[in-house]
């Protein structure tokens, strides 16, 4: 079969599961609803690997294929299809996107297990699957706008999974009003693309670009601006970012998959599939490239001293994507590609690990509260370790060349870029630093009570359900998290998953080592090959300097955690009381928030109340109102002529007739 | 005398019968006015068969007058059948459709 | 000669016709009706309807009036009150009354009917004989004649059904 047939099956699968199990729920037993879920993604996966080898098939300069199923709009110069484009950057997402889905639904499986809402989870998940394939495997802008905004729907409807949690539901909210401020700049792209090239197909769009645009021309980085307002948005890159966080109210596989692995990386895709417009906009493109430098540094900051586990995985997340932003950027689309796909298996598995640590805590996120796991939960502790060695680029791991390759490839650029790739590896250090913090706060030490609890008694503590966040009382049924926790030593779908994914954390740096392997540079070359910028190769000597100094780096942050949580565990206190301005700083989430709330928010507000006050009540009620008043006055002047009286009738006939018969006389005269 | 006097009379008598409706309140009065409406009707029919010279205006006026007896007959029934419930004989008391 | 006959006669109508309206009592509106009818009976003998002012000398003004009087004389008559509910009756209908009188003098006076202005053709001597009237109605017209006599017959009947006692009813 060809490449976009396996592409269409891809897509048919995740879409069928969700289906089925939604239809189904009431009729399917618990296990059968995930076993479907996690196979759908599976065939999905195994089909795009079909569509993979078929497409490796093609020779190198054929390898992109279009494929429409039908026309939406064929009208006035508008040419709509549903269409999927099929080259080696789409078919890398799918892979990414299904291989890491298949192993989280595997881990959901086992993890949601006490929930009541279990089928409405995987019907989801199913859903959000096959919406962010659709976004990657579209051939043209406006479905890539559909499979974005069915994304964003995913995320709020997963976010506020525990619909009965307020503090959930209005981050589901939160989450996507941000993401709609990303949309509006997508579809505004979307238009003025089509008014500028007539267009909205993705061949056509990048083969007259270059023709229609002058470099730096207002119009073209006017679209690749309005294209970073929705990757930003998606992306959570300062910013758009105050949704993140907050997002971590959904389960823990929601925020392995969507706000770790997936949708985050739509943004970084989106850049790297309109490269050739952003190589006519350099302007756009260094804003780019700031923003993720800026975003990956103060993400570091405000996870250095997180207390909330998860929230801290966050910020992590955040911080990588801006590495992955800044690569896209400024050329380096397969090294940008390649730390996608490392982050996705390290950043999900920590996700994974923190889900199995969170539920021994009977759902306390509060890293304050946790220690000693280690000696707790082996499997789990091994797992956490893993994940958090590939995120600090510990040698070796796949993080570790990654994230070198990006940073190469700036200094490789020189100038400004050189510039960026220094504050890359301060970034690098903070990411070492609040890596191991985590380590060291939560796995050794003496174990807290409910890790005491396990290795005495073996059971997983059990409190009163309550909101992590704000400690109001709750209960297990449906609409909150279930009576049972489940840690990964007891359930093997969870020891699966998180195991497949510490080997991949670990040797998948593997298929791309400089001067040695370049599996997926080669992999996305035909995708890339008319691009100036994609040729730039650091030199062999510099790689491995790069290598080293890298090496360097994510030891001495490895050992400055080590040495504030392990040796001297009183001085991360002083440090805080020293600069307790700067921390107050980092803690608040450097006021994002409170600026948002001030900046849009409120005049939102004043505006409603205006249009409340001022506009409905005096405007449109008085039009109303007036109008309704003289209606009102005119029938009853006229309901005075229905007297009742016949005789008063009778004068009306006579003087009707009278009337007539004048007019008739005149007429006729 | 030509037709038109007798014509122009008949007008003259209907506008009559046509003020005492509008202006009396007893319902035995305004069938009165009402016959002063039909006969100056029959009376316009009669001129107008002199004038064209044929018998049927007469006719006509013969049948009108039949209809006018009818229509006394039930007025006239109407009127008793109000006069025994002992309700007042006042036009303007059928009110009942005023809006 | 035929010119005084119209004007007493016309007058006699025309003053029958007011007194219907004026009367305060009812009998005597009804009197003034049968003064007014037997005039009209004269005007028709001036038009040489012979018959049709028989029919109304003896069906209107004997079987028509007589019954006015008899329930009149049943019913008796009141007086009306002074006071008229409907603002600007009092006035305004002697305005329409005269208005609708003048607008159709002018229609006729100016009518383009040039018949109008004759005495009419000059007539066999059985014109507006009961012979006549008596073939129209029975060769020409006989379905009008069936119809009204059937109407008679319904009008009867309906009056009977009025005005019957209605022994659960009365008081």
């Amino acid at each position: 079969m060809s490449a976009t047939a396996w592409a269409w099956l891809v897509l048919l699968f995740p879409l069928l599961g969700s289906v089925v199990i939604a239809l189904g729920y009431r009729a399917l037993p618990q296990k059968a609803a995930g076993a479907i879920g996690t196979l759908a993604i599976g065939l999905s996966f195994a089909c795009g690997v079909a569509a993979t080898v078929s497409l490796l098939g093609d020779e190198t300069h054929a390898r992109h294929h279009a494929s429409s199923l039908w026309d939406y709009a064929s009208a006035a110069g508008l040419d709509i299809e549903l269409g999927i484009f099929v080259d080696p950057l789409s078919i890398f997402m799918v892979l990414v996107v299904t291989g890491v889905s298949t192993l989280i639904h595997l881990y959901s499986f086992g993890y949601m297990q006490s929930d009541e809402g279990y089928h409405r989870f995987f019907s989801y998940l199913n859903f959000f699957v096959f919406s962010m394939l659709l976004l990657v495997l579209a051939g043209n802008f406006v479905l890539l706008t559909v499979g974005w905004a069915f994304v964003g729907f995913a995320s709020y409807a997963l976010i506020s999974f525990w619909y009965r949690r307020e503090t959930a539901t209005r981050a589901g909210m939160k989450a996507f009003v941000i993401n709609v401020v990303g949309d509006i700049g997508l579809v505004l792209a979307a238009f003025l693309i089509f008014r500028e090239l007539g267009s909205f197909d993705y061949g056509e769009v990048f083969e007259k670009a270059p023709e229609v645009f002058a470099t730096n021309e207002w119009t073209i980085v006017a679209i690749c601006l309005l294209l970073l307002v929705g990757a930003f948005a998606k992306s959570a890159q300062l910013p758009l970012h105050t949704w993140l966080p907050d997002a971590m109210e959904g389960p823990t596989p929601v925020s392995a998959l969507i706000h770790a692995a997936t949708m985050v990386t739509a943004g970084v895709y989106l850049i790297a599939r309109t490269h050739p417009l952003f190589e006519l906009a350099p302007t756009a493109a260094d804003v780019a490239a700031i923003t993720g430098l800026a975003t990956l540094l103060v993400a570091g900051t405000m996870a250095l001293v997180m207390t909330d586990l998860k929230r801290a995985i966050a910020y992590s997340t955040m911080s990588q994507i801006g590495y992955m932003v800044m690569g896209v950027s400024i050329g380096a689309y397969s090294a940008g590609m390649f730390h996608l796909m490392t982050h996705a298996f390290f950043k999900a598995l920590l996700f994974m690990a923190a889900g199995s640590i969170i539920a021994a805590m009977a759902n306390d996120q509060n890293i304050d509260r946790m220690s000693g796991f280690g000696k707790a939960m082996r499997f789990t502790s091994i797992t956490f370790v893993c994940g958090a060695l590939a995120l600090a680029a510990f040698p070796g791991t796949s993080g570790f060349f990654s994230k070198d390759e990006i940073l190469a490839f700036a200094g490789a650029r020189g100038g400004m870029y050189a510039a960026m790739m220094v504050l890359g590896y301060a970034g690098a250090l903070l990411t070492a630093v609040y890596s191991f913090r985590l380590v060291f706060r939560i796995l050794p030490g003496r174990p807290c009570p409910e890790a005491q609890e396990l290795i005495e008694t073996g059971h997983v503590a059990h409190e009163a359900p309550k909101n992590p966040a704000t400690g109001e009382p709750e209960d297990t049924d449906v609409g909150f998290p279930g009576s049972e926790h489940h840690i990964a030593e007891r359930n093997w779908p969870m020891r699966a998953a998180m195991a497949v994914l510490a080997v991949l954390a670990l040797v998948g740096g593997l298929v791309q080592i400089p001067g040695v392997d370049h599996v997926i540079t080669n992999f996305l070359e035909p995708v890339f090959e008319e691009s100036a910028l994609a040729h730039i190769h650091p030199s062999a000597g510099t790689e491995w300097l790069g290598l080293a100094v890298g090496a360097a780096i994510s030891l001495l942050g490895i050992g400055i955690a080590y040495l504030f949580y392990v040796a001297q565990p009183g001085r991360s206190r002083q440090l805080e009381t020293r600069l307790r301005p700067l921390h107050t700083l980092f803690a608040n989430k450097w006021y994002f928030d409170e600026l948002i709330d001030v900046l849009v928010v409120r005049p939102a507000l004043a505006i409603g109340r205006f249009a409340n006050r001022v506009f409905e009540r005096v405007v449109v009620d008085g039009l109303v109102s007036g109008t309704e008043g003289t209606v009102r006055g005119a029938s009853g002047v006229v309901r005075g002529v229905q007297s009742g009286f016949v005789r008063g009738y009778a004068l009306l006939l006579f003087a009707g007739f009278a009337g007539l018969a004048l007019y008739f006389l005149l007429a006729s005269s | 005398m030509t037709v038109e006097w007798y014509i122009v009379l008949s007008s003259l008598l209907f506008a009559t019968g046509a003020i005492g409706i509008l202006i009396r309140r007893s319902p035995m009065v305004i069938l009165l006015c009402l016959e002063l409406m039909l006969n100056a009707g029959n009376l316009a029919l009669v001129a107008f068969s002199r004038m064209v010279g044929n018998g049927e205006g007469q006719v006509f006026a013969v049948i009108v007058m039949v209809v006018a007896a009818c229509e006394v007959v039930v007025g006239l029934g109407l009127i008793v059948a109000i006069f025994r419930r002992r309700l007042p004989l006042n036009v303007d008391d059928l009110r009942e459709l005023r809006g | 000669m035929e010119e005084a006959l119209f004007f007493l006669a016309a007058l006699g109508a025309l003053g029958g016709a007011v007194g219907v309206i004026a009367m305060r009592n009812p009998f005597y509106s009804v009197l003034f009706l049968i003064a007014h009818l037997f005039s009209l009976a004269v005007l028709f003998l001036l038009l040489t309807a012979a018959f049709v002012a028989a029919a109304q000398v003896v069906v209107y003004a004997g079987a028509v009036m007589v019954l006015y009087v008899f329930v009149v004389a049943y019913v008796g008559g009141g007086g009306e009150s002074a006071w008229e509910p409907i603002p600007g009756q009092r006035f305004l209908a002697p305005l329409l009354g005269i208005a609708l009188f003048i607008e159709l003098a002018v229609a006729i006076l100016s009518s383009a009917l040039l018949a109008l202005g004759t005495e009419g053709p000059d007539v066999k001597p059985g014109f507006g004989d009961p012979a006549a009237i008596g073939r129209l109605l029975l060769e020409k017209f006989l379905l009008p004649f069936e119809a009204s006599s059937i109407l008679l017959l319904l009008a009867a009947v309906g009056a009977i059904a009025l005005a019957a006692r209605r022994r659960e009813v009365e008081a």
